[in-house]
């Protein structure tokens, strides 16, 4: 069925937006992650300008990540202390990236930057996820890799200030998270990404959080940045295509459901292998683009 | 418009000048959730002076009809390879440029005219006058006006339709022009020229509106005049999907 975009500007087959929405939904289930890292660029190689992509995945987030933070609430699995100082780092964070996409776009850039951002985030990410994977099935055959000790990284500890965060069971300086919000909310303007995986691994090993309070912790963070970045965009870049933000959400959301029951019946690594595949191959195709030969040398902008 | 002050500019033929009456299907093209793109269908007729329908001896009159989109002012982008990766390097502006562009002929429109003729009256993508704005050599501008027609050729926003013309009993014709769901809103023209042994001996114009309407002109409207609020229901959206989701999966 087609169905015209208001914003973008064209029109598209709904059923294939909204089966993207499923899969990346049924990921995000399966992960706890939400899953923008692959919206933005399939959205891109959909045809959808780069820039209402971005700025329609960031709503597609928000929505898969409310019903992990419901959940995790329930089960005590949120530091609404450390959730909070990171929302202020990432709505500060969000600001400053629509500032950054301003600037980018204004120089012809933009789209150089989301790729190399996205090549770099997607390979580092993809390449970790394959070697745990890796590791985690060679675990089964008998060989066990060394326990890591939860520590804070000693940048962490030189900050000044300190502040008790109970639940992640840390004394340290709230610059720190405020940092990591920051990072995360410029990511979410940029590439529409909720900063789940580079969240969730900078809490285990570089604060050293808690396990038990990590993802529901990052979903939190998660669902108020990428609502941030929803209205920054609004206000701002004026991109959010409401009825593709409401296509993929329809599909999101029930992948989301689905994923997660899915998630409690199949071999994890099996499934962590396969996820770090599609993020490579998503990250290998964007490096072609810049590396080898774009899809178009020209582009024009509207003035 | 630069190619009817072309018409008005010709020498007046007198009482061998035939005349032209052309209508288009749709005055208005209302873009609805379901668009996906518009037939326009153009239609008229040649009247000769006297009536005299040109007979099987004489040069056949021949029809061009060119449908253009607003005129806008782009910023056209070249990458090059820089350092190992492509960046955007050299860019170059227009005034304005057309959004849309067809030509239906009902012959290809090499054919019916020279060289010279296509560039005055802009016959042909690969003779649009595309004005920029900052000056530049004239080999670097040819070759941002190739990227820039071919770029938008292959979206399907400039084409040639050759033999999309059909004249029937030399009197009247009729053609099809296809607009993509991809075009921009504004004032389109339909402009008919009537052209014999290589001339053009008379044109007319049909203003065309391609808006927006019902639910899309609403979003569309909103998002540019009530930012915040917009945001906002995107967000109440979003967050309103994953809550019900969650509650329905749960009752479960």
């Amino acid at each position: 069925m087609d169905l015209y975009l208001p914003i973008a500007n064209l029109s598209v087959n709904a059923a294939v937006i909204v089966l993207l929405g499923l899969g990346v939904g049924l990921l995000s289930g399966m992960f706890g992650v939400g899953g923008g890292f692959l919206t933005t660029p399939l959205l891109i190689f959909y045809g959808i300008p780069p820039t209402v992509a971005a700025a329609s995945a960031a709503s597609q987030v928000t929505g898969a990540s409310v019903s992990g933070v419901f959940a995790h609430f329930r089960r005590g699995g949120v530091d609404v202390r450390m959730g909070m100082v990171l929302v202020v780092g990432g709505i500060l964070g969000s600001l400053a990236g629509a500032g950054l996409f301003a600037l980018l776009q204004a120089s012809g850039q933009i789209d150089t930057v989301i790729g190399i951002v996205y090549v770099l985030m997607l390979g580092s990410i993809g390449g970790l996820m394959l070697t745990e994977a890796i590791q985690a099935l060679r675990a089964e055959k008998g060989y066990r890799p060394k326990p890591r000790r939860r520590r804070h990284h000693p940048l962490v500890a030189a900050l000044p200030l300190r502040w008790r965060f109970y639940r992640s069971g840390l004394y340290i300086s709230p610059l720190a998270p405020l940092l990591l919000g920051f990072a995360t909310g410029i990511l979410t303007v940029l590439l529409g990404v909720g900063g789940g995986f580079v969240l969730v691994p900078a809490m285990l090993y570089l604060l050293g959080m808690s396990v038990q309070v990590v993802v529901g912790t990052s979903l939190f963070q998660i669902l108020f940045v990428t609502a941030a970045a929803t209205l920054v965009h609004a206000t701002t870049t004026k991109a959010v295509d409401i009825v593709l933000a409401a296509l993929l959400l329809l599909g999101s959301v029930m992948g989301a459901q689905i994923g997660a029951r899915f998630a409690s019946q199949t071999k994890p690594e099996h499934l962590r292998l396969a996820l770090a595949l599609i993020v490579l191959a998503v990250g290998a195709r964007m490096l072609l683009g810049l590396a080898w030969r774009p899809d178009e040398i020209y582009s024009v902008e509207l003035q | 418009m630069r190619r009817l002050l072309a018409v008005l500019a010709l020498p007046l033929l007198g009482a061998e000048k035939p005349l032209l009456v052309p209508d288009v299907s749709q005055r208005e093209v209302e873009i609805v959730y379901s668009f996906t793109g518009a037939e326009l269908l153009l239609f008229g007729a040649i009247l000769y002076p006297e009536g005299r329908v040109p007979g099987r001896g004489e040069k056949p009159a021949e029809i061009v009809v060119v449908v253009e989109g607003p005129l806008q002012p782009v910023l056209v982008r070249e990458k090059a390879k820089i350092a190992g990766i492509w960046v955007n390097a050299h860019r170059m502006r227009y005034r304005s440029v057309p959004s849309f562009y067809a030509l239906a002929s009902s012959k290809p429109i090499r054919s019916l005219v020279d060289e010279r003729t296509r560039a005055i009256y802009e016959f042909g993508t690969d003779s649009l006058q595309l004005s920029p704005a900052s000056g530049a050599q004239p080999d670097e501008q040819a070759r941002f006006d190739r990227g820039l027609v071919d770029l938008r050729r292959r979206a399907g926003l400039y084409y040639e339709a050759p033999d999309a013309v059909e004249i029937s009993q030399g009197v009247l014709y009729r053609a099809r022009v296809h607009i993509p769901a991809r075009v921009p809103v504004g004032r389109y023209t339909a402009e008919t020229f009537l052209i014999r042994d290589g001339r053009v001996l008379a044109a007319a114009v049909r203003p065309i509106e391609i808006r927006k309407s019902g639910f899309e002109r609403f979003v569309a409207s909103a998002a540019q005049r009530h930012a915040l609020a917009y945001g906002l229901v995107a967000v109440t959206l979003s967050v309103g999907f994953g809550w019900a989701a969650g509650a329905l999966w749960r009752k479960r």
